[in-house]
């Protein structure tokens, strides 16, 4: 568990505030208000269709919205979307994907050995002169983190980080975030479908059902009664909750 | 004072040159069918402008302007498939554009005639071409990027629906140029074969585009000497060399 009661003196780097979103006559989102501290991990957890991707685009001012939402002036946000599809045979490496961002060498180099990728033989072989279409799903996600973090942003939003990877996959990515959060100080804000996860990674927890279901540290948040009102009432007798001892 | 045949390479081979890099990008976007339908719309404007004796550029490029806009439109405001409203109204434009057009340049109108180009031709095409790469050149990363994830771009302030109207507009450019070489009928294929031909050979973004452009002024200049040789209609003539260019893509595919 990291400790975040220390850092609430300070100013929030987020901070949302009757936040509601509609399509034409169709609510979305209803009066959610929360804050988000330098160096928090928040998972934002909900059923299909409760409004998580539509809370991202919201912050990231994509849509109309309702309700406030201020980041701290100086906070520079990277996104990371859960969406994105690229053909085999589209031709773009991982080079130039790179350069959309910076064409410093390294720059480049610094970002790929802070996800994990650091053998310069592969790095020059089979990472940058590759497409971008030829990657694993693994190593698609390294890449676009590596490429988030390439110009040091003060915070990551993470949409389905896992989507599409392999278990053994999930964990590595999981571990990388975490990682770069404790190296970089890094807010990160990610939305996750993986309660398991969410008690392992994240310092605070929002529930979402169009409306704000829970809100606060895992363990005291997530509880049979808001499990109750995401997931329906089989959820709180059979939802896969593991509990990690083995944990440092 | 040029030579015909020579003024009609240069035309040709710039408008194809165009044609090739744009069509990379509407390639990506999987635009091909869009792009080809789209010129079939400049048939009533060509017919328009041969009606009232003005430059048949200004009248291809006023309704494909128009088209494009509604094309914008209908993939902004409606979810109906856009693929079946390019479908029914660029068809229905070929027919009016048909019975529009005087019969005797129906055919030149259909598949175009690059023996007609005079240099005043050559000062139009020129210009816009090369504003029209430089413009395109300038706005592939939000282009490139948009069709990859249109959020990620959003999220990195890049104006997504701003450049793809652009574009939008620029395609309707290099088509209403394109009318000259091939006709409404085959100008899809000018943005099409080379840049699909391209995209067989390249693992780059930057050898793509370039040989997009390489393989479109071919294809052009190619189809063009080939008919001043053998006195063929040029409009068919360049479209076939894109082709075999296309069928030798194959052989060195990546």
């Amino acid at each position: 568990m990291w400790y975040t009661g220390a850092m609430s003196e300070q100013e929030p780097i987020l901070s949302v505030n009757q936040l509601s979103v509609a399509f034409e006559a169709h609510q979305v989102l209803k009066d959610v208000s929360f804050e988000v501290q330098p160096g928090d991990v928040l998972a934002i957890v909900g059923p299909n269709g409760a409004g998580k991707s539509v809370l991202f685009r919201s912050l990231l001012n994509l849509i109309p919205f309702a309700g406030v939402i201020s980041w701290a002036p100086d906070a520079r946000v990277s996104y990371i979307p859960q969406r994105f599809s690229i053909d085999q045979d589209f031709p773009l490496t991982v080079r130039e994907f790179f350069h959309f961002k910076s064409k410093n060498k390294q720059d480049i180099l610094a970002a790929l050995h802070s996800v994990g990728i650091t053998n310069e033989h592969h790095i020059q072989h089979h990472i940058l002169n590759q497409r971008v279409g030829w990657l694993s799903g693994g190593q698609l996600q390294r890449i676009l983190i590596a490429w988030s973090i390439i110009d040091k942003p003060d915070v990551i939003l993470l949409d389905e980080p896992t989507a599409g990877i392999d278990v053994g996959g999930e964990e590595t990515i999981y571990n990388l975030i975490k990682k770069l959060h404790d190296e970089r100080k890094l807010t990160i804000i990610m939305i996750s479908h993986d309660l398991d996860i969410v008690y392992r990674y994240a310092t605070n927890v929002l529930c979402l059902n169009k409306e704000m279901v829970c809100y606060g540290v895992p363990v005291e948040a997530l509880d049979a009664e808001a499990l109750k009102k995401m997931y329906g009432e089989a959820s709180v007798y059979s939802h896969p909750h593991k509990h990690h001892h083995s944990e440092p | 004072m040029i030579h015909p045949s020579l003024l009609q390479l240069v035309i040709g081979g710039f408008i194809g040159v165009g044609a090739g890099y744009v069509g990379a990008f509407m390639i990506l976007r999987r635009m091909a069918l869009v792009g080809d339908a789209l010129s079939h719309v400049a048939l009533p404007g060509l017919a328009l402008a041969l009606l009232l004796n003005f430059n048949p550029f200004y009248g291809a490029f006023a309704t494909l302007f128009i088209a494009v806009i509604g094309v914008w439109a209908l993939e902004r405001k409606t979810s109906l498939s856009s693929e079946t409203l390019v479908g029914i109204f660029f068809t229905t434009a070929l027919a009016l554009g048909i019975l529009l057009t005087p019969e005797p340049e129906l055919l030149e109108a259909l598949f175009g005639d690059i023996s007609k180009v005079t240099l005043s031709d050559a000062y139009i095409t020129l210009p816009v071409v090369l504003g029209m790469i430089a413009i395109v050149a300038a706005i592939s990363k939000t282009l490139v990027l948009g069709t990859i994830s249109k959020e990620l771009t959003q999220s990195m302030g890049l104006k997504v629906n701003r450049v793809n109207f652009l574009f939008l507009l620029l395609v309707a450019l290099i088509v209403a140029l394109g009318i000259k070489v091939t006709g409404t009928l085959l100008m899809g294929a000018l943005v099409i074969i080379p840049a699909t031909a391209a995209r067989n050979i390249s693992i780059t973004f930057s050898r793509y585009a370039a040989a997009a452009a390489v393989f479109g002024g071919l294809t052009s200049i190619g189809g063009i000497w080939i008919a001043q040789q053998y006195a063929l209609n040029p409009g068919p003539m360049v479209v076939l060399a894109g082709g075999i260019i296309f069928l030798i893509s194959l052989f060195f595919k990546k």
